[in-house]
């Protein structure tokens, strides 16, 4: 069962990425460098993919699932759901970036609802481990989203220090 | 199946939606000076007529009793009180529409089931409870109180009288449970803003504070008068602390004392990999219930308890390594249970209508874990535990199972229900809230 889920995440995974390569770059991907485009040729890009969301995963079992659940529901009331949550879609990267590397303390409504529980900072990560996460998280369960570039987050970064 | 599962939701959310309309036009009465019910109510004989739900309310029961639901789809109900009439109070939680952050609920028809919902309070909240005449409330920084009629119906639902005002209210834990002694005197937990007061909350490696700064107005339980306006800190004192979080509190009239359960701390493992595995991180600390008396002291955040060793132990961020044990300043819990099943609401049953066992017994409601991912998760029923004069005299058990609607639990937000809320009825029934799809649960004995 646990299997056929992560098959059809995959599958789900691919079919986004090539719905992704057809919408007009949005303003984050201007910073990209020529590496993030590499997902346009061909049978590369599965296998960068495949690889993307496996390590993707990796950092997310071992950095996020506590709070943010298994099948990135998050807990009511407490910690934000990432499946089917507006700002893990959106085009904002720079956000998603930010709040990973900075934490999240702020009370504000995701989606109409107020979530209580503080977040920790990851700065530990690395470029690749954040972009990576953020990959898997913007495709995984009902999720689809462009992939976050390792040079999108180190231009993040780069501001915020 | 997780298709199915969304589509069920789906239905039912729908189906929700044409109630709340229907109720709807119930919300813009003055609920203060509504008509009384034709016919008043006597609850005790009308408990007979009460059939439980064929499918006795989705839950699963001990030999003998019985469920229906009383409402559904009120909200985020989370403490709830019935009074002698057998109405209902329910206080809601989070963003609430104007007059909904209290629901009351009229059987009119003597079946048990609500079909009159009214409302008051524009403020969400937690707590809420019945005493010498006065419905009190809480939102996440202020008390209120309400009078009530010989009906116990609020006689001014839009002029609360404030009590108690400026709480602490800081990220995570924000809710006030409350309840009242016999002697004019009002509980009130303030949970602490932190999972173990480290410097940066939640984050590896971040040492913890010393002292920790938050127990001077968080973190314990504070005793306020019932009955004076518009108390704050210094007119109060903290009756207990080293609590982390408490949710489910009551007054044990027997030993005449209060008992709490308290929410223990988080993510061992995540904070502290090397010293706690993924199944010691599922399996610690202990949610613990304590037995308190003025001055007492928990430890949190500097000791955890440990079910397993039967040990207060210091915590990783204070020097421990899962074996230290804490000094003995800190007081011993009356009992421990399976932890991070967070226990949210507590009641010491009086009542005559169930069998002899369960009479001064304590009933918990456990709203259901997240922290012990990636294993499965825990809680999500209402456990009974035996007391005589305020003393444990067995161990736990589960009472009530079935609310999440799942075999298993692995993410917290399938479940369908958490039980939360937890009220006695005048016939003894026992009233169980859900503050996820907010159903008002009723459970009956009828065995004999």
């Amino acid at each position: 069962m646990k299997q056929l889920i992560a098959s059809m995440a995959f599958i789900t995974v691919l079919m986004s990425f090539q719905t992704v390569s057809k919408k007009p770059a949005s303003p984050v991907t201007k910073t990209t460098t020529p590496a993030a485009k590499k997902p346009a040729t061909g049978g590369v890009v599965s296998n960068n993919l495949k690889a993307i969301m496996e390590r993707g995963q990796n950092v997310y079992l071992i950095n996020c699932l506590a709070c943010h659940q298994v099948d990135g529901g998050g807990v009511p009331h407490l910690n934000a759901p990432l499946d089917g949550a507006t700002a893990v879609k959106a085009n904002d990267k720079a956000k998603l970036i930010r709040i990973v590397l900075k934490g999240m303390t702020d009370r504000v409504e995701i989606d109409g609802e107020s979530y209580s529980n503080n977040m920790a900072p990851h700065p530990e990560l690395t470029d690749q481990q954040i972009s990576d996460v953020l990959t898997y998280v913007r495709n995984s369960w009902t999720n689809k989203a462009s992939a976050v570039t390792q040079a999108e987050v180190k231009a993040v970064r780069a501001k915020i220090k | 199946m997780k298709k199915t599962f969304s589509a069920v939701s789906f239905l039912l959310f729908t189906a929700g939606f044409s109630i709340l309309t229907a109720n709807a036009q119930n919300f813009g009465d003055n609920p203060g000076s509504h008509t009384p019910a034709s016919g008043g109510i006597s609850m005790g004989s009308k408990t007979a007529a009460i059939v439980p739900d064929a499918d006795n309310a989705g839950l699963k029961l001990p030999a003998g009793f019985g469920a229906l639901k009383v409402a559904d789809n009120l909200g985020k109900t989370r403490h709830i009180v019935v009074t002698a009439q057998g109405d209902i109070y329910a206080k809601v939680m989070g963003k609430v529409a104007e007059g909904k952050g209290i629901l009351k609920l009229h059987d009119a028809n003597g079946d048990g089931r609500s079909d009159e919902t009214t409302g008051l309070g524009n403020y969400g909240g937690t707590g809420i409870c019945i005493k010498n005449g006065y419905l009190y409330a809480s939102s996440d920084e202020e008390i209120f109180r309400y009078k009530l009629n010989d009906k116990n119906e609020v006689i001014n639902p839009l002029q609360p009288e404030k009590i108690i005002t400026g709480l602490k209210k800081g990220n995570q834990h924000e809710t006030k449970s409350i309840v009242l002694d016999n002697a004019g005197n009002i509980y009130v937990n303030i949970g602490a803003y932190s999972n173990s007061c480290q410097e940066q909350d939640r984050t590896p490696g971040s040492k913890g504070r010393m002292p920790c700064p938050i127990l001077d107005s968080a973190g314990g339980i504070w005793q306020f008068k019932a009955d004076k306006l518009n108390q704050t800190y210094g007119d109060g004192s903290r009756y207990a602390t080293g609590l982390r979080n408490v949710v489910g509190l009551d007054w044990n009239s027997q030993s005449n004392q209060l008992y709490v359960m308290q929410h223990g701390r988080d993510q061992l493992h995540d904070l502290f990999p090397a010293m706690y595995d993924v199944q010691a991180n599922a399996d610690l600390p202990a949610e613990t219930m304590y037995a308190l008396k003025k001055g007492d002291n928990a430890g949190w955040p500097y000791v955890y308890y440990d079910p397993f060793q039967n040990k207060k132990i210091i915590a990783p961020e204070y020097g421990g390594d899962g074996k230290k044990e804490a000094s003995s300043e800190y007081v011993n819990p009356a009992m421990a249970f399976p932890a991070h099943m967070a226990p949210n609401g507590l009641l010491f049953y009086t009542g005559n209508m169930f069998p002899a066992k369960y009479k001064n017994g304590a009933f918990i409601a456990f709203h259901g874990s997240w922290n012990r991912a990636p294993l499965p998760q825990e809680g999500y029923y209402v456990a009974f535990v035996p007391f005589e004069n305020g003393k444990p005299t067995g161990k736990w058990e589960i009472f009530a199972n079935g609310f999440s609607g799942l075999e298993v639990v692995t993410g917290t937000r399938g479940a369908a229900h958490r039980p939360c809320g937890l009220a006695q009825g005048p016939d003894g029934s026992l009233y169980v809230s859900d503050d996820s799809k907010g159903t008002i649960y009723r459970i009956i004995y009828n065995g004999k």
